[in-house]
């Protein structure tokens, strides 16, 4: 086992893109208790419009541009088409529904773009070490952690200091209540659907820095190891959710960077051994405090 | 009154699995591998019926007992004088052991069964959303565990080599046994029990009826026909890790949900309205010749017609094709049967 300085920067790195998903998924979970098995297919469309603006010569910021533009109408219409119908169907109804929106995404990006992909590398200068003392470190990985905390720090100003954030925290809390006391369920909903898309658009930039290669199947995996994050954070708070994404994707980084490859082979087993193992001992997430379940059990 | 319906209940999907073997008598040989495999899914779809459509929680984890079989079927049944050369890694009793075609099968049901029994022994406490993503983990391990460990299998390497025994026959033989194991669970008071809980968890608690034990038994039961179905797959097509993974997941699942979860007769349903849609558009894929045009799709269409149409069911008509029932008898039908019958 080896540890040197980038492999921590780069399991912060890693860990602060898979908080950005954990609280995309979190805030609509919280809102709609629905887990959008699709968030990945959001951050694989934006990474697209990233290639597409490589492709054609866009500058860097017209590019960016492009990518925030078609992630949020993405999930808009995500929203109007797909979550609103389905609002008052179970939840396992609508993880199955998200899962098929999620492969109907991923094999349009199929038909369009083919299999082998297309480059986004407009920001690839970012990979260049910073030479800090006689340490290298890529600046990505700085550049992440720093992006994700500065998100998360706005993200928590405005949960905390505006009428949407209150009408959102509210409505996360108690849905029927907060409608009660007169809070817009369509609002608050469509207001937490543009506020993930606008973090899955961050995560598109940040991923196609260090992946430039963009597939059809890009952020699934991702996708799946944060879903698991969440749930072993623990679904029910914002906090816990995050905490749970970075938790998991601090540890696949680490121990991805740090293990040799016949060891880390097997690295995905232990991540969901160690997510059954918590939905089974403390079902509510391991970031919870006690009386707050999320999940029911027989 | 009763009786009526049960035989409809077991004879229409019966039916249904013999005309589509029937029709594939009638074909090519290319076209009728599309004719095996729908054969092969009817028999995976049942198997997440008896699970998910009986108790109502999802289950993304099947396809991990489908690739349990397929293993075991596969391991067992390739000739000997094969194995080093796809399997050099293989622990001994495996790498002595070669079984026949039956008996392989009939493993591959007992494996599937015994890993589900495992997996559920914990697992089936949980439910709702909490159960997707543990039986989605239980894929993902299962998977990798697949994919890397070569002591029990080709690793990353595919199946080739096993006989190719499932035709027509076998993979007909095999629905039908999918489909009277499915009859007799929903049939049994086991299978009352659990749609008990489906309906009303705590009246059925109050009933003396534990969800744990019912669940845990269909779980078993599915995982069983699963292993079946995987054992059916691995004598059709030299198969590997990727096959039996979040795609294969995904296509059965859409067919489950398409034609309708809650009944046997909705479960073949979907299998087979699905199958035929896609293998329509995969020939498609290479150019068809229909109504006197030429239509010739860009590969990757049927996955976006299946994920639409998916899609379009949950929205539109959420207990899918079939309403979620068994095929309605009329009342003239049901009333003649039974003036014949009772004189």
């Amino acid at each position: 086992m080896t540890v040197d300085w980038q492999t921590i920067a780069d399991a912060f790195g890693l860990g602060g893109i898979y908080a950005l998903m954990a609280v995309g998924i979190g805030l609509v979970f919280g809102v709609l208790r629905l887990v959008n098995f699709a968030y990945g297919q959001l951050v694989m469309a934006g990474a697209f419009a990233l290639a597409f603006a490589y492709e054609h010569g866009w500058p860097v910021w017209s590019g960016i541009l492009l990518c925030f533009a078609v992630v949020i109408a993405l999930s808009v219409a995500m929203d109007w088409l797909v979550f609103r119908p389905l609002r008052t169907q179970t939840p396992a109804v609508m993880l199955v529904a998200t899962f098929a929106v999620a492969f109907l995404l991923q094999s349009i990006a199929l038909l369009w773009f083919g299999s082998l992909g297309k480059i986004a590398a407009s920001l690839s200068s970012l990979n260049q070490p910073w030479t800090i003392g006689n340490v290298d470190i890529r600046k990505i990985s700085i550049v992440a952690a720093a992006v994700a905390a500065g998100c998360l720090l706005t993200l928590v100003l405005l949960l905390a200091r505006t009428n949407v954030g209150l009408h959102m925290r509210a409505a996360a809390m108690d849905f029927r209540t907060a409608r009660l006391l007169g809070v817009r369920a369509n609002r608050v909903i469509g207001s937490a659907v543009v506020v993930s898309g606008l973090l899955a658009a961050t995560v598109a930039v940040l991923m196609t820095v260090q992946t430039p290669l963009v597939t059809p199947d890009f952020a699934l995996r991702d996708t799946i190891l944060v879903l698991a994050g969440v749930v072993l954070g623990g679904m029910n708070r914002l906090v816990s959710a995050t905490l749970g994404g970075f938790a998991i994707g601090f540890a696949s980084g680490f121990l991805g960077g740090a293990l040799p490859t016949n060891q880390s082979q097997y690295l995905p087993s232990f991540l969901f051994a160690a997510v059954i193992l918590v939905l089974l001992i403390r079902p509510g997430g391991l970031f919870t405090r006690a009386g707050q379940q999320a999940v029911e059990r027989v | 009154m009763r009786r009526v319906r049960a035989a409809v209940e077991l004879l229409a999907p019966i039916v249904l699995v013999v005309l589509v073997a029937l029709f594939g008598t009638t074909v090519s040989s290319s076209t009728q591998t599309y004719v095996v495999t729908t054969l092969v899914n009817v028999a995976i779809v049942v198997a997440l019926y008896v699970f998910i459509g009986n108790s109502g929680v999802v289950s993304f984890g099947h396809i991990s007992f489908v690739a349990v079989g397929a293993w075991t079927a596969g391991i067992l049944s390739m000739p000997a004088s094969e194995k080093p050369a796809i399997m050099p890694n293989l622990v001994g009793f495996l790498r002595d052991t070669t079984v026949g075609n039956v008996p392989s099968l009939a493993l591959a049901a007992a494996v599937g069964a015994l890993f589900a029994l495992i997996v559920g022994l914990p697992l089936m406490r949980l439910s709702g959303l909490a159960a997707g993503i543990a039986t989605l983990g239980v894929l993902e391990i299962t998977h990798n565990v697949l994919r890397y460990w070569e002591k029990i299998g080709p690793g990353l390497n595919t199946f080739s080599a096993v006989p190719e025994t499932t035709g027509l026959l076998q993979a007909c033989v095999g629905a039908l046994i999918a489909i009277v194991v499915a009859f007799a669970y929903q049939w049994s008071r086991y299978g009352r029990m659990l749609r008990a809980t489906r309906e009303d968890a705590a009246a059925a608690r109050a009933v003396g009826v534990s969800v744990y034990g019912q669940r845990l038994v269909a779980f078993t039961l599915s995982g069983a026909v699963a292993g079946l179905a995987g054992g059916l797959y691995v004598h059709l097509l030299p198969v590997n890790a990727e096959s039996f993974y979040l795609d294969l997941t995904f296509i059965t699942l859409a067919m489950l949900v398409i034609g309708g979860a809650t009944s046997l007769w909705g479960a073949v349903v979907g299998a087979v309205a699905v199958s035929a849609v896609d293998s329509f558009l995969a020939e498609a894929e290479n150019g068809v010749h229909i109504f006197g045009g030429t239509l010739d799709l860009p590969s990757g269409t049927r996955i976006v017609v299946v994920g639409a149409l998916m899609a379009l069911v949950l929205i539109i008509r959420p207990a899918g094709l079939t309403g979620g029932r068994e095929l309605p008898v009329p009342r003239a039908f049901m009333r003649s049967v039974l003036t014949k019958f009772s004189t």
